[in-house]
């Protein structure tokens, strides 16, 4: 019978063998001046202008990359498949539990890199429609995790400008959570620095089925014609219209499995992937400067030709 | 940890091998005499079979979908003109459907042609239209590898995009090869997933648009939802006269009096009790163009470039996604080989994923 335990501290966590991050190259963290910060066209407007924001002082601070790194081709939005939790905590002889809470921390660094790094979105595969197929007992430790991250996060969110969505059927999770992510997402609503998207209980295929139920209702009430139906108005009626950026540069899958799983299937039509073999409470630094690097590589031509 | 490392060396002693045979065949074939060619031949075509059955003791894909990429960096490494690399990338194509068939995969997809490919200069997107119509019919004469393997041939797509020429090339190859059953083969050309997920909600929308308007004519329901206030019911069995009566249904062949709320708190109840025709993911996925097929076992994309590229987006939903380095035309058996060994290493995990959805 699994149970929720507290999450272990970070020393803990480092002599179970979690692999060290690279060091951070000289100045990475130093405060550069809030220009830099707009630097990158691509951010958008939803995005704090330097002009716009007083310089802040949070520990997400805009900073330098890391070598090799441009700041021109950092993808806008990136999404990860957290997978490999459980077979962390096998590995390592303890209880999957272990490996969920070793994975927040996994979450929580990247997030900060994000931010640091100016990637403007991050979207999370938490929990997928899926999975609950699992034991009850897990799914019951898990749902318990989300609500205690949230709230444990919360303030910092608020402090970083980060605004939270949840994508997914909500209806399925327990009453207390579903209040939980309403709250945050109404309370983060106005933050604008960075965007966490949050999928839980999520089907990419039922997804698009809801989108195409509200488009069926409009042409039914004759709101809209059949012939005008598109590609623009499916994508305004997917729940990732939460976001300017909908739409994955990158994706990260981790632990090695080289599939989408049903994960945001018409989201991620152009979207370079990166299947790295960490597990995800080993993925850190390292790893993501080399998805990153990975993915500034790619040359991306949308069907067309690249003289 | 031992397997992956086993599964590498394998990859690079049978890459090694091929290619090592390949060159050995290719220069017999140019050097040697017809006897050895033939000779040379035979020793690889037997030491493929044998390959093929050991493979064949594990599981073997249903379905595998290529996106052929790397046609014309083929043709610019070697000097070749641009047209040439897609001719190249055709002749890889017949010979992997080969290997694929033999193999007892029966259902094969390929990329062809994206609708996005024409954004690409007209002259290059007219050399591939006519490469496609000239390849077809020459897929239509006797004793070609579409009768050898007895397949099945599918253009999907928004065809109406194409050429009226390709567009009757295309309806010619479907209708010749509609009675052959043995494998399938599906061409996706003008395609891309997101135009195909449209079409499948259009045509679901208008399906449901013609059920919903048979639900709402229904005179039970009108009365139920207050757009009516009388039922015409029959007076007696014998006698063929109506009368209107205020606020009945009919259940089970009885009348009873129903109670008029609220018409839109009433009209979503009603609707939910009485099967209202709502669209479904199944609706969607009937009317997908790729549903004249299951889905892939495995995508292989050549190039080593990693992403779908708006391929398959719905039907690749769980299926892994192998990424070889070999431009198209540079793509042989070890890749497919490859390919299925990695099917087969995680076939019952995946089969038991299956079973719990």
């Amino acid at each position: 019978m699994l149970s929720l335990r507290a999450p272990l501290p970070s020393e803990h966590l480092d002599t179970l063998g979690r692999r060290p991050s690279v060091a951070a190259p000289a100045g990475a963290r130093a405060r550069g001046p809030c220009s830099s910060f707009v630097s990158s066209a691509r951010l958008g407007r939803s995005f704090a202008a330097a002009t716009d924001v007083a310089p802040r002082e949070g520990e997400w601070e805009l900073g330098g990359l890391p070598a090799g790194l441009r700041r021109d081709a950092m993808p806008r939005h990136v999404a990860v498949i957290m997978d490999g939790n459980a077979r962390w905590a096998r590995r390592r002889g303890l209880p999957t539990a272990a490996g969920h809470e070793a994975g927040v921390r996994s979450l929580r660094e990247l997030i900060g890199l994000c931010c640091e790094w100016g990637i403007g979105v991050l979207t999370v595969f938490a929990f997928s429609s899926d999975n609950w197929v699992r034991p009850k007992a897990e799914i019951e430790l898990l749902m318990g995790l989300f609500e205690r991250v949230i709230k444990m996060e919360l303030e910092k969110f608020m402090r970083e400008g980060v605004k939270i969505c949840l994508i997914g059927d909500s209806l399925k999770l327990p009453k207390s959570l579903q209040k939980l992510f309403a709250d945050a997402e109404e309370m983060t609503r106005s933050n604008s620095r960075f965007q966490l998207i949050v999928a839980v209980s999520y089907s990419g295929k039922h997804d698009i089925v809801q989108a195409c139920k509200t488009i069926a209702r409009k042409v039914k009430d004759g709101h809209l014609e059949l012939e005008d139906i598109s590609e623009r108005m499916i994508e305004q009626e997917l729940e990732t219209s939460c976001s300017e950026f909908p739409c994955p540069d990158l994706l990260i899958r981790t632990s090695g499995e080289l599939r989408l799983s049903n994960f945001m299937l018409w989201q991620l039509a152009y979207a370079e992937l990166f299947f790295a073999p960490a597990l995800w409470p080993d993925f850190g630094k390292a790893e993501l400067i080399e998805a990153l690097l990975s993915y500034q590589q790619r040359q991306r031509r949308y069907g067309a030709r690249v003289s | 940890m031992f397997m992956c490392m086993f599964l590498k060396c394998l990859e690079f002693g049978g890459h090694v091998c091929t290619n090592w045979l390949n060159l050995l065949v290719e220069h017999i074939m140019q050097h040697g005499s017809s006897s050895s060619s033939k000779f040379m031949g035979t020793i690889c075509g037997f030491l493929r079979k044998c390959l093929f059955k050991a493979l064949s003791a594990g599981p073997i894909p249903s379905h595998i979908a290529f996106i052929m990429d790397g046609n014309r960096r083929y043709a610019k490494r070697r000097n070749l003109a641009e047209g040439d690399g897609h001719r190249a990338g055709f002749s890889s194509l017949m010979t992997i459907l080969g290997y694929c068939y033999d193999l007892g995969i029966q259902h094969t997809t390929v990329y062809a042609f994206s609708i996005d490919n024409f954004k690409r200069r007209p002259d290059e997107v007219q050399c591939l239209m006519d490469l496609m119509v000239e390849k077809i019919e020459e897929l239509l004469k006797t004793g070609s590898v579409l009768d050898q393997y007895g397949i099945r041939i599918y253009f999907i797509g928004n065809l109406k995009l194409l050429n009226e020429n390709v567009q009757i090339a295309a309806e010619k190859a479907m209708k010749a090869t509609a009675s052959n059953n043995k494998a399938v083969l599906l061409i996706c050309v003008a395609y891309t997933s997101r135009d195909e997920i449209v079409h499948a909600i259009e045509r679901s929308c208008e399906q449901k648009l013609d059920e919903a308007n048979a639900f709402a004519g229904n005179e039970e329901i009108k009365v139920m939802t207050g757009q009516l206030d009388e039922l015409e019911v029959p007076t007696s069995p014998s006698n063929c006269g109506v009368k209107r009566v205020k606020g009945m249904e009919m259940k089970n062949g009885n009348f009873k009096h129903v109670e008029q709320g609220s018409h839109q708190e009433k009209s979503d109840d009603i609707e939910k009790k009485h099967k209202y025709p709502f669209i479904k993911l199944v609706d969607i996925e009937k009317n997908m163009y790729m549903a004249v097929a299951p889905d892939p076992d495995i995508v292989i994309r050549s190039s080593g470039e990693t992403r779908l590229s708006n391929f398959l987006l719905w039907q690749t939903a769980y299926c892994p996604l192998y990424t070889p380095d070999a431009l198209w035309p540079d793509m042989g058996l070890w890749h497919l080989v490859w390919a299925v060994l990695s099917f087969q290493r995680s076939y019952s995990y995946l089969q038991k994923k299956k079973k719990q959805l």
